[in-house]
């Protein structure tokens, strides 16, 4: 049985800057329509060409989410069919996701006195409705493929399989930052298409939790630890007061044992 | 209760009043507008001056908790006359501290959200956590002076009652978010640069806390303690010396060792914008610092001491901002430089803590100058930790 997660499949080499993408994205998530080329509070995706590769930029919508896991009032929700979604009414606006994501995704909205971050929904509303998000669907070319991940994790390794000269070995998002709903096939290596390189394979999360994993320690080590400084100081001192007090008549003892 | 010369800082009150206004103004404009129209602050940098500003804030008030486990955990007695000093610094860098976070969130009708709403993998999430109950426990730890000033004894014997625990959770809290500063950036390695990202950021903010927050207890009893009122003896002052300097070396070698153990050394053969700022940090705040106290003419010396620990303060400063904001920059495509209003926020919640602080030294009883010298180790009282600082020698708290 397959897994319900879902996943999108972007094969780079067959999207040809188009754009249509973007403009069912804007139609579906009724932002304004002008074609916009960097992501931002109206453009939750966006083509960045290369040469004459075009690298469409989105909410990764990661397995392990950077942003959800540095959340202090859990705002950012990852769902299991992949959607990272985000709730407006918890919000404080402390803005560490747009500092922790790693792809510089969410856009904050700067002019606003009650600001909220914007970003790719992976429309989970039509996911739930059993449709495909609407920049898979307007895709011409089929440069973008929604599918089960299993699915498309199969289905990228069979078209690297088929023409290994037309790709790089990669698929990129399988495991990177712990894995992504956002797939990537590329014929040239995806550091050349503004990938960072120095992201790895680790979910971000765990960078943090191995501080955090030690709060208990300190709280229960530390307290017991204090405790017994305290109460060996203070006993010293109890000692020291208490031979003071008899001081003058012992010192004379203190002097014959050497 | 007697009124200490305060240091002569000409035209001191006009110039806190003009920073405050223009802080209020900034403030209001701030909340008028929304934080796109009056910060430099972008979706590529969105942590700025006050986050800098909260780090140092909080560093600078980790006095409240050395001090207090060195005076009521270790027995460390003879300090007792600057446990009230350090209380107060704590309390009020605190204080601004959270007014500071709630200016700077996106919505702060929502800044009472992470006490409600919690996530436990967000570092965020534990420091306001930390944040709210250290500043709980800061306040009971102040209770008592108020308290005492009006003659309400009772109130002072029920935190006397918990006083042991209450201290140590404080230092315990202390130790968690003063090092969960640092874990804030742990998630970051990809954007902050390899001088400050490191997997020791925890515990490199926690040991240079120490250096910092005893230099500013160091700094406040020589700029109060003049016309001959000294609250602090010299010899005890300069051992105060050693153990920011014993700070300072431990900091140097896990910083030095942790740069090698990178492999990141190699960033400081060139000079860069990033290299500059390293050396600005490091040999302001932590070698020339730690060179001067090792001399012990420099420790007993009042200038010298003054000077040192003035340098820990600024180097101590340059490290945060350094880690908040230089470390963040990709120089020189996408640099940040704080708007008027930014740092007039920043210059008016500055003067308000001064302001607050000489204002509570004046009428409360915070600074006591030694007359006797201070009671030795020997002679220490012994039980649970006194009323918080209360029942020192000459204080009038009879039980009746």
């Amino acid at each position: 049985m397959t897994s319900q997660k879902k996943a999108m499949l972007i094969d780079l080499t067959l999207c040809i800057g188009c754009n249509a993408c973007q403009g069912a994205c804007k139609e579906e998530n009724r932002l304004p329509p002008e074609e916009e080329k960097y992501l931002s509070l109206t453009a939750y995706t966006a083509l960045s060409k290369y040469n004459d590769l075009y690298v469409r930029r989105m909410c990764q919508h990661c397995d392990v989410p950077t942003c959800v896991s540095v959340c202090p009032v859990g705002a950012l929700t990852k769902s299991e069919t992949g959607p990272v979604a985000y709730d407006a009414d918890k919000c404080i606006g402390c803005r560490y996701c747009l500092q922790a994501c790693p792809y510089h995704v969410p856009k904050y909205e700067w002019s606003s006195t009650q600001p909220r971050i914007q970003k790719c929904k992976f429309c989970a509303t039509r996911l739930a409705k059993g449709l495909q998000p609407a920049c898979a669907e307007g895709c011409p070319t089929g440069a973008t493929k929604f599918g089960a991940r299993d699915e498309m994790l199969l289905e990228a390794a069979n078209r690297i399989n088929a023409e290994p000269a037309k790709y790089v070995p990669r698929i990129y998002g399988k495991d990177d930052v712990g894995g992504t709903s956002m797939l990537y096939l590329s014929p040239v290596p995806f550091e050349q298409l503004g990938f960072d390189a120095r992201l790895g394979k680790i979910p971000m999360p765990m960078l943090t939790m191995s501080a955090l994993s030690k709060v208990p320690n300190v709280l229960s080590v530390g307290g017991v630890l204090l405790g017994g400084i305290w109460w060996i100081t203070n006993r010293r001192s109890e000692v020291q007061a208490y031979e003071a007090s008899r001081g003058k008549s012992r010192s004379s003892r203190h002097e014959d044992n050497p | 209760m007697r009124i200490l010369a305060m240091p002569r800082v000409t035209r001191w009150r006009p110039i806190a009043t003009i920073l405050i206004l223009l802080g209020l103004l900034a403030a209001f404009a701030r909340f008028k507008y929304g934080l796109g129209a009056t910060t430099n602050l972008t979706d590529e940098f969105p942590w700025g001056l006050w986050i800098g500003f909260d780090f140092l804030g909080i560093g600078l008030a980790a006095s409240g908790f050395t001090i207090v486990a060195a005076v009521n955990l270790f027995h460390a007695k003879e300090y007792e006359p600057i446990v009230r000093p350090a209380i107060l610094t704590a309390f009020i860098g605190y204080l601004l501290v959270v007014l500071v976070l709630i200016i700077d969130l996106g919505r702060p009708d929502h800044f009472w959200h992470p006490l409600v709403m919690w996530n436990p993998h967000s570092v965020m999430c534990e420091i306001s956590w930390c944040l709210m109950l250290y500043t709980t426990v800061l306040s009971l730890e102040f209770a008592p002076i108020i308290l005492e000033k009006f003659n309400i004894h009772k109130p002072i014997k029920w935190i006397h009652a918990i006083s042991l625990p209450l201290m140590i959770f404080g230092v315990l809290l202390s130790t968690l978010h003063q090092s969960s500063f640092g874990s804030l950036y742990l998630i970051v390695p990809n954007r902050l640069h390899a001088l400050w990202y490191t997997p020791m950021l925890p515990v490199l903010f926690f040991i240079s806390c120490i250096a910092s927050g005893i230099s500013m207890v160091v700094l406040e009893s020589l700029i109060l303690s003049r016309d001959g009122h000294d609250f602090l003896p010299t010899p005890l002052r300069a051992n105060l010396a050693k153990i920011i300097a014993i700070a300072l070396a431990v900091y140097f070698v896990v910083r030095v060792q942790d740069l090698l153990s990178r492999g990141a050394l190699h960033e400081l053969t060139t000079l860069t914008y990033y290299s500059l700022a390293f050396y600005a940090e490091l040999l302001i705040g932590f070698v020339i610092p730690l060179v001067l106290l090792l001399f012990g003419r420099v420790r007993t010396s009042r200038r010298g001491l003054y000077f040192a620990t003035l340098m820990v303060v600024v180097g101590f400063a340059f490290n945060r901002m350094n880690t908040a904001i230089t470390g963040m920059e990709q120089y020189p495509a996408h640099t940040y430089f704080p708007s008027l209003i930014e740092i007039f926020i920043m210059l008016g919640i500055t003067a308000i803590g001064f302001t607050a602080f000489t204002i509570t030294v004046k009428y409360l009883p915070i600074f006591e100058p030694v007359e006797v010298a201070p009671r030795l180790r020997e002679t220490a009282v012994t039980g649970l930790p006194e009323p918080i600082f209360l029942a020192r020698e000459g204080s009038d708290l009879k039980p009746s």
